[in-house]
């Protein structure tokens, strides 16, 4: 156990001594490839669906294409960005989070009020709105 | 533990300071700085979907979407992004080995796929404000150029860094200073294409299905 942790130990310090090190994960020639086949795959799913119509329901499809979307999103995450909860101590993935629970909330409420905000304005046709100046 | 307390200050020669500072080689903490950069950046992007998800159905009598978006050239637009984000990928493994030639030539692979998005972006512009689908014409309009105009005002000012990063290497070869620069670019890079997987999401395809 602890000789295996003073290996690893070892190899990052070579590693360190090469590269200049910054602590920062780095992909691989594999790990890319997995990456960019996985995200053609995720990209050309949603587009298929949506020009062949072939759900044949359009709540069905934007379901499915945002969840098409969050899967390629996290998939560029880790394949690309080289994302893990341990790179620089466990910090960017906090900023992560927090971030991302930042867009949720600037998002859903920003939808929520304005959706009630529209449902209580007076009502105005398209051929009003053509007639504005 | 009070004993050792107060037997610290009586002690000969106390120590209240770090004997030795801790040691950060210069440009340690670069990623994570770039990182919360990004982070900001996401946020004024987050600003910018909340707008077009409040305004998107606001045509005020003009075209909307099934008028004006050509899923085709979308998709064309979208595969570029991708083709560059994986030539990115491999002028990073090229850095990471020291070849300068390589780094370089992948470098301008990715510039070129920078270039023929925003081409392909701006001649979509252009066929829309050519159609009368101008910014003025309705909030949907409005917060649709914002939106996709300022990713590719991002995507202008990466292939602007790349470039000067193409010759900042020729220049001083795969320094440690360079390799750091090349490791935020591609940061920039490839967070730029997340925020595309979300446009082309929730512009165009929701778009459709409105």
């Amino acid at each position: 156990m602890s000789a295996e942790q003073h290996a690893q130990h070892g190899h990052g310090h070579d590693h360190g001594h090469d590269h200049h090190d910054d602590g920062h994960a780095h992909g691989t020639m594999g790990s890319y490839m997995i990456g960019f086949g996985l995200s053609v795959v995720l990209t050309a799913i949603p587009f298929w669906l949506v020009m062949t119509n072939f759900l044949g329901n359009t709540q069905t499809t934007g379901l499915v294409i945002m969840a098409f979307a969050v899967v390629q999103i996290v998939v560029h995450m880790i394949y690309f960005l080289h994302m893990s909860a341990k790179s620089e101590g466990g910090w960017t993935m906090m900023a992560l989070i927090f971030t991302i629970v930042l867009v949720v909330i600037t998002l859903s409420g920003s939808m929520w009020v304005m959706y009630h905000l529209n449902h209580n304005m007076m009502p105005v046709s398209a051929h009003d709105m053509s007639q504005m100046p | 533990m009070s004993t050792e307390a107060t037997a610290a200050p009586t002690d000969a020669n106390p120590v209240f300071y770090l004997a030795e500072e801790p040691h950060h080689p210069e440009g340690s903490s670069t990623a994570l700085g770039f990182w919360m950069y990004l982070m900001s950046d996401c946020l004024i992007f987050a600003c910018l979907f909340a707008t077009f998800a409040v305004l998107g159905g606001s045509y005020a009598g003009g075209p909307g979407p099934k008028d004006l978006f050509d899923l085709p050239l979308v998709a064309l637009n979208t595969a570029m992004l991708l083709f560059s984000s994986i030539t990115y990928g491999f002028a990073m493994l090229a850095t990471e080995k020291g070849k300068v030639g390589a780094t370089q030539g992948w470098l301008a692979i990715t510039g070129m796929f920078g270039l023929a998005f925003l081409s392909i972006e701006l001649y979509e512009f252009a066929h829309l404000i050519h159609e009368g689908a101008t910014p003025q014409r309705s909030a949907f309009l409005s917060s649709f150029f914002t939106l996709v105009g300022t990713h590719g005002l991002h995507v202008t000012f990466g292939t602007i860094w790349l470039v000067t990063l193409m010759v900042q290497v020729g220049k001083h070869g795969l320094i440690p200073a360079n390799k750091r620069r090349l490791m935020c670019l591609s940061m920039f890079w490839h967070f730029l294409d997340v925020i595309w997987i979300g446009v082309f999401t929730f512009v165009y395809l929701m778009g459709m299905l409105r």
